[in-house]
């Protein structure tokens, strides 16, 4: 696009950034505008300065078609996805902190747990795996389509913009702006800027599915195609609302209960497109190609990626047992959510078995280990979540820590692990580098990870277990046995135990943050190979032979 | 339309709809004849991209 139309779009947003400071009638909303105007300013800077006049005349900011594939803007979203892979997490530990030890709720407002809290959630899952989800889904596409990223320099915007989403959203929640909606917090006039942003996001994939040289079109872009899309639909309705002036408040369209359908149809396929569509997405290119082995069967990744599309859409309801909810909705909810553990299980079985032959590789390859691990975990959880959906287990493990216990071997397990993989196979690739630093390294990484998911979890379920029994134990005259802060003392040792999780799952991440590091500078760690010439793993200290042999 | 009557209509041809949908999408993968195709877009990723672009071009 020509430069003076876009520095021109910088001008109009920083003018309205303006408007914004001077109208303000609360300073949070201001410092938004002032957040909004420094944005746009470095933005219209960078324009020009980047900007180039072209032989025909034109003044564009070059797009360097001459490389095969857009991957600047890839190494841009490796950086960004560890950048807030770390920040999100140590949040998450912050909270888990303070949930254990009160005092560290430091007594301000901005430090509250009530506001950390979405903060941690918005930047693993939006900041952390949306970046994860851009940057793999922008590789993948121009690979299996064989076409360079369409609009030239839009990929940049959408990367830039998505950026600018993630900080109006964390800033807003520390300085108390939220429409109390879980995983939709952000305000009215950010959910606009998103709309924006996915829309580019949507013309650039959909751009080069179109200009594709390939005849098919690969199984993982038609799963990233549906987390976009979904995604989209999802955010546009569940964020209807009316702006009450022009300030940081908004009230929803909807009411009472139809509002609360609408909230938690959006916050369950929000996992389901977000953090299972777009995941898998990943899954079945990266795990391929580690492996140097096709998927498994793809006519099952088909049947996988339908009955996901199909079930999916209706699981909502689960959130909403024992409400206002007619029964039959709250039934419909389970219903599905039990159906989906099929699909699930398809798809983990598909990608597992695509080591089929070469399942040494599990040894061998740290990359495909942590794959192996996500795929376990993913099967682990989508077992948990149906079981967890069904009314009965539900009056028990609703509102208890199980929950989050469940979640987190999702989010830990699943997501997680298959995104440092990722950036594992992508860092030499993209930086053109012979390999990774250091593959022990991954090795520490991965185990630090494990023992931090496997505290976490059972923590949570011994903890949620309990609590949800606490609750509900009566005597035999009819009265709770348990007060509310009897149970809360109950859990504080788990409490401490998932903090520890969390911590060796955050150090983890900083292993990784430093291979990926000195990758990109060049560097390669003298280390013993994991494997030797007879193909014995090396992990450990090989055993002398015995003697008599 | 009321919500008594959207409510019945999703528990009737909506649903025969939606699962008529989702069936001959099973079908279309199923087919014996999705065979070549599956087998073709199977080994995308793992073909050499930019020999298959000299192919395309010649």
């Amino acid at each position: 696009m020509n430069v003076l139309f876009q520095t021109g779009a910088y001008l109009l947003a920083a003018f309205m950034a303006l408007f914004m400071i001077a109208t303000a009638t609360t300073w949070p909303f201001a410092a938004h505008g002032v957040v909004i105007l420094a944005a746009a300013a470095i933005a219209a800077v960078y324009t020009v300065g980047g900007a180039r006049f072209t032989p025909n005349g034109s003044w564009i900011l070059p797009d360097h078609p001459e490389d095969r594939y857009k991957d600047d803007v890839i190494r841009a979203g490796v950086i960004a996805t560890s950048f807030w892979g770390v920040v999100g997490l140590l949040v998450g530990v912050v909270v888990a902190a303070q949930l254990s030890f009160p005092l560290l709720n430091l007594d301000t407002e901005f430090t509250t747990f009530g506001r950390l809290r979405p903060l941690h959630t918005s930047a693993v899952i939006f900041a952390f795996g949306g970046n994860a989800l851009i940057a793999t889904s922008f590789w993948v596409v121009q690979r299996t389509c064989r076409a360079r990223l369409a609009f030239g320099n839009l990929a940049w915007f959408v990367f830039w913009g998505y950026q600018l989403f993630i900080v109006l959203a964390a800033t807003g929640y520390v300085f108390g702006i939220t429409q109390s909606r879980e995983y939709a917090e952000p305000e009215w006039y950010v959910d606009l800027w998103l709309t924006v942003v996915w829309v580019a996001y949507l013309a650039v994939f959909l751009g080069t599915l179109v200009k594709r040289r390939e005849p098919h079109i690969y199984v993982a872009n038609w799963f990233y195609l549906a987390f976009i899309v979904t995604i989209a639909m999802l955010h546009i309705v569940n964020n209807l609302a009316v702006p009450a002036g022009f300030s940081a408040k908004s009230y929803s369209l909807f009411s009472g209960v139809q509002d609360a359908l609408t909230q938690w149809w959006y916050g369950h396929n929000a996992v389901g497109f977000f953090l299972t569509a777009g995941f898998l997405g990943m899954m079945y290119y990266f795990v391929p190609k580690q492996a140097n082995r096709p998927v498994y069967s793809y006519r099952l990744s088909i049947v996988h990626f339908w009955s996901l599309i199909f079930l999916y859409i209706w699981a909502g309801p689960h959130h909403l047992h024992f409400t206002a909810l007619p029964d039959w909705a709250q039934t419909l909810g389970m219903v599905f959510s039990v159906m989906l553990w099929m699909p699930s299980w398809g798809g983990m079985i598909n990608g597992l078995m695509t080591l089929d032959n070469v399942w040494d590789k599990i040894r061998t390859d740290p990359i495909i280990r942590m794959f192996v691990a996500s795929l376990a975990f993913y099967g682990m959880s989508t077992f948990e979540g149906p079981v967890m959906s069904i009314r009965a287990v539900n009056s028990l493990s609703h509102y208890t820590d199980w929950t989050i216990g469940h979640v987190h071997s999702g989010a830990l397990g699943w997501n997680g692990m298959i995104t440092f993989a990722c950036l594992y196979f992508l860092t030499p690739r993209l930086w053109k580098r012979e390999r990774l630093y250091s593959l022990r390294m991954i090795n520490w990484h991965f185990w630090l990870a494990m023992a931090g998911i496997v505290l976490y979890a059972s923590s949570m379920w011994v903890a949620g277990i309990m609590q949800g029994l606490m609750w509900r134990e009566f005597n035999a005259e009819g009265y709770l046995v348990y007060g509310f802060s009897e149970v809360v003392a109950a859990m504080h040792p788990y409490y401490v135990i998932r903090l520890l999780g969390g911590l060796l799952y955050f150090g983890g991440s900083l292993v990784m943050v430093y291979n990926l590091w000195r990758t990109i500078r060049g560097d390669v760690r003298a280390e013993a190979p994991l494997v030797d010439s007879s193909g014995k793993s090396a992990e450990r200290p090989l055993p002398q032979p015995a003697a008599a042999e | 339309m009321d919500y008594n009557e959207l409510r019945h209509l999703a528990d009737s041809w909506g649903l025969v709809f939606l699962f008529a949908c989702f069936a001959l999408a099973v079908w279309m993968a199923m087919r014996p004849s999705a065979r070549r195709y599956h087998d073709d877009a199977r080994m995308i990723p793992l073909l050499d991209e930019e020999l298959r672009d000299e192919e395309a071009d010649r």
